[in-house]
């Protein structure tokens, strides 16, 4: 697979059909592929696809946007969700993107001790479907382990308001605000983020107390609601193994509930839930009173 | 050299915690060194926590003082030095020698009395590493894993922990414990240690890594090499290598308003980050190329000009195993230390 | 030396006195709590000033080392802690750290010399004590050339002291442009980076250039032009900074931090940096 995708990427370059190409490139360890472009025919042999090519690539079509002709990309089903919204959010054009799907038999990370394991994602796998492609290679494999993503919000909804703290609090006040989460996030694509701004005191550098992540995260999670399509690239690349994509999810939980079920990235037109108003189906605000 | 039995550690830990703040590599979903306390998940396995010890001399915050404003009156208070003695325990080579990088910054004239009360307060128990991984790459960098600097070296080997003080620091914390070890013969440490360098030999980063060309006199043409081009492109701009690297040592100061006052406090900083040198009349460092290039710059070139030549890269591999992007110094050395001008 | 615990904390310093140069630029006397000058310092060095909660940001020191009744600065409004320092009334506290950073050679190289001072805009300032400086130990040196420009004859800093005192100073030429016609303005037009050339000064001097980044670079160009060698040239760089004492690392440029190792650089050391300011 990884051979006719080199073998596919060299001829569309070498045509002109595309003028560089954005996948992984070979790393020194089996584990560490880096994302590449590409832009020489004899680059591309050190193009490599397998179940370590974790990083979601259609966050980098945002800068190769900008630059002439198209660029061919490719993306794991999972992957395409994140480019059908980056275009419905226009930050990608799909007229400047040859997108080649790759087939996806899950991915799989390297924990400290190095052993191989496979991504959070991949065991609740609901996107075994390229959503937007113009050609496709390979067969996907299904790595789902667990029915119901929403397994592991439920067991923090059914937690006592203490617990739930205690939950967050243990897990956020590991935040060494390096900034990954939202650095990787394809939702996360504002040309300034308000946390990097020195006008408005929001620019926090300082643990003040353990918990004061919060304001972070919550407000991270809060932006990209409705947009998230819960890629897991969050979690993915926290240093700190932080849950982050339980928070994203809490908020895709409670849009299904209120909304109606939605999935980010589904295509690139329909309005996302929090974008949109529908007078006789969605929730009133008062719901936050009964539900608490 | 002494010994303790590896059940007996957490009684040393809990005469060491009588003494000084003592600090080691806990598990608590990730392993960082934390405080001691009695039902802490010590971990003294993981060979890499995630951060390195450089918070204990260096915190990611600080409160420098206070400011309290009152009409056109500002009262200052200097916000007090460090003189809480301290242990940290388990720290590997590299992380010691980050540290002595470290030193060479805020010691040197003029001296940071922040850190410099803290360097004088910290003890350092350092630990060789029994199991180098992979990613580990000390060696070019003249750091012996076996037989790590610190002011009392342990090693795990046996079911017992060896101890051997190295230092004034060293023998003192040992006079605390002594009653707690007992005298051991060499040999088991002797092996281990030959076991350690054997195995570091044979890993892939610790022969062939390019350093040669890193060399001030090659500043411009380092700085000019069209590898950057490449190398930087999928940075996503994040701080992680910053932040979990032992040597990183720059630094912001900002105001925090607590009401009644304003804390002025330093915090790590990354140069990864585009405000860093952001200016009112514009930003010399433009793209994520000439902050990727500063970083890793900095590390093999302006350091080592400024200190007789020492790279400030102790080769942990934190950066190799944690990059979002798989980005990380040895790719860049392996690019720009063969030959800069292709 | 230093007054405080640590050089990064800073003393309590006192606006004594605030002079309008231009509407946009003030001249603030400071003055420790004492009412002592807060430190010693020598013609371009920089002092750290703030507003705790408003910000912290390096200046240069304006007036003579030979002056003892406190500190100039000359500042400009362009941000948020300058438009603070603007609205701020005499007996007002501010912070000040430092000396920080190196100086002019004034009494290394410069002795004997004739000297060329070029300056655009705000860049007077530095500069600014290095004229008040050699005025005032004026047998050291030999004759003095200063060029001084701005965008118009309103930008123009300290004119009344340029008038009264510096063009009253023996073997002293002072040449004052400004970039566009204006009415009420009879002198030069034209930008100070070229001006030199203009007045066709001869190379027998040693010059010190000071402005914008910009004015800096097209100053020296038109210098090598005339003749001058990069090694009878000073000038100063400016950058981002945050501790002043070459730590927290955001000033550098190659292996040389400016705050520390700078501002001042003869021009053939800056040709060995690479070009990242």
């Amino acid at each position: 697979m990884q051979e006719r995708m080199r073998i596919r990427a060299k001829e569309l370059l070498t045509s002109g059909a595309v003028q560089r190409v954005l996948g992984w490139k070979k790393g020194d360890f089996p584990y560490n592929p880096e994302p590449a472009f590409f832009t020489a025919e004899h680059e591309l042999d050190d193009l490599v696809y397998d179940r370590f090519c974790a990083a979601n690539l259609s966050g980098y079509m945002v800068e190769a946007n900008k630059q002439d002709g198209k660029t061919l990309v490719f993306l794991k089903p999972c992957d395409t969700y994140s480019f059908n919204q980056l275009t419905k959010e226009n930050r990608v054009s799909r007229d400047k993107a040859w997108i080649i799907g790759v087939g996806c038999e899950g991915n799989a990370e390297v924990d400290e001790m190095q052993e191989i394991g496979l991504l959070e994602r991949c065991k609740v796998c609901t996107k075994t479907e390229h959503k937007v492609f113009d050609e496709l290679i390979g067969e996907d494999i299904q790595t789902r382990e667990k029915e119901d993503r929403f397994e592991q919000v439920s067991d923090v909804e059914k937690m006592s308001p203490d617990e739930r703290f205690g939950f967050w609090q243990n897990q956020l006040s590991r935040c060494i605000r390096c900034n990954a989460c939202r650095n990787v996030c394809p939702a996360c694509n504002c040309k300034k983020c308000v946390f990097d701004s020195g006008k408005y005191d929001t620019e926090q550098k300082a643990n003040v107390t353990s918990f004061e992540e919060q304001m972070f995260h919550i407000i991270r999670a809060y932006h990209v609601a409705g947009r998230c399509t819960d890629c897991g690239e969050c979690s993915r690349v926290c240093p700190q193994a932080i849950d982050l994509h339980l928070l994203n999810r809490k908020m895709i939980k409670d849009i299904n509930e209120l909304y109606g079920e939605f999935q980010a990235g589904d295509d690139a037109e329909t309005p996302g839930p929090l974008t949109d108003y529908d007078a006789d189906t969605d929730a009133d605000p008062s719901v936050v009173y009964e539900r608490g | 050299m002494l010994k303790i039995a590896k059940n007996n550690l957490p009684a040393l830990f809990a005469v060491i915690a009588k003494s000084a703040d003592l600090y080691l590599p806990i598990r608590k979903g990730t392993v960082n060194y934390a405080p001691w306390s009695e039902d802490a998940d010590v971990d003294l396995d993981t060979l890499k926590t995630v951060k390195s010890p450089k918070d204990f001399f260096l915190p990611q915050s600080e409160t420098l003082y206070t400011a309290a404003l009152a009409g056109k009156k500002i009262q200052l208070e200097a916000e007090p030095f460090a003189d809480t003695p301290f242990v940290v325990f388990g720290v590997k080579g590299c992380d010691v020698k980050g540290i002595e990088i470290l030193d060479k910054v805020y010691l040197s004239d003029p001296v940071d009395k922040f850190y410099e009360a803290r360097r004088k307060h910290g003890t350092i128990v350092s630990m060789a590493c029994a199991e180098p991984q992979a990613t580990c790459f000390c060696k070019p960098f003249s750091i012996d894993a076996a037989n790590p600097a610190g002011d009392v070296v342990a090693w795990m080997a046996d079911g017992n922990l060896y101890w051997e003080a190295k230092t004034e620091k060293g023998k003192k914390l040992t006079e605390i414990v002594s009653s707690m070890l007992e005298s051991a013969a060499d040999d088991i440490v002797t092996a281990q240690q030959k076991d350690i360098r054997q195995k570091i030999d044979a890993l892939p980063y610790n022969s062939g890594l390019p350093l040669d060309r890193f060399k001030a006199e090659r500043l411009i043409e380092l700085f000019d090499a069209p590898q950057w081009d490449s190398l930087y492109q999928t940075c996503l701009a994040c701080g992680t290598c910053t932040f979990i690297c032992p040597t990183c040592q720059c630094y912001d100061i900002k105001d925090f308003d607590a009401g009644e006052c304003v804390k002025r406090y330093r915090c790590w900083d990354s140069c990864m980050y585009s405000d860093f040198t952001l200016m009112a009349h514009g930003n010399p460092r433009k793209t994520q190329k000439e902050r990727f290039r500063q970083r890793f710059m900095h590390k093999l070139v302006y350091y080592p000009d400024k200190n007789d030549g020492e790279y400030s890269c102790v080769g942990c591999g934190r950066c190799v195993n944690k990059c979002p992007a798989s980005l990380n110094i040895v790719k860049v050395i392996k690019s720009l230390g063969v030959n800069a001008d292709v | 030396m230093c007054k405080t615990p640590d050089l990064l904390i800073p003393q309590i310093g006192v606006i004594t006195d605030i002079r309008t140069e231009t509407s946009d630029v003030k001249t603030f006397k400071i003055t420790g709590a004492d009412g002592k000058k807060p430190f010693d310092h020598m013609p371009g060095q920089c002092a750290m000033l703030s507003v705790p909660g408003v910000g912290e940001a390096m200046f240069s020191i304006t007036s003579s080392p030979t002056n003892d009744d406190g500190l100039l600065f000359s500042i400009k409004q362009c941000g948020t802690l300058t438009d603070y320092l603007h609205a701020m009334e005499v007996g007002s506290e501010v912070t000040i750290r430092g000396p920080y950073g190196n100086a002019f050679p004034v009494d290394t190289v410069l002795p004997g010399q004739n000297l060329l001072i070029i300056a655009g805009g705000i860049g007077l300032a530095p500069v600014g004590s290095v004229v008040r400086y050699v005025f005032d130990n004026r047998d050291k040196y030999g004759s003095v050339d200063i060029v001084y420009g701005a965008r118009s004859k309103d930008d123009l800093v300290y004119l009344k002291e340029i008038e009264e005192i510096w063009r009253a100073q023996p073997n002293t030429n002072v040449h004052l442009t400004i970039d566009r016609e204006q009415s009420g303005w009879d002198g030069h037009v034209g930008f100070v980076t070229t001006y030199p050339k203009e007045l066709n000064i001869s190379t027998d001097k040693t010059a010190l250039v000071c402005g914008p980044p910009i004015m800096i670079k097209l100053t020296l160009a038109s210098l090598m032009e005339m003749g001058f060698k990069k090694e009878q040239v000073f000038t100063t760089l400016e950058l981002r900074m945050k501790c002043g004492i070459g730590k927290c690392g955001r000033c550098n440029i190659g292996s040389k931090y400016v705050c520390k190792d700078g501002p001042v650089f003869r021009c053939d050391e800056i040709d060995e940096l690479p070009d990242e300011y």
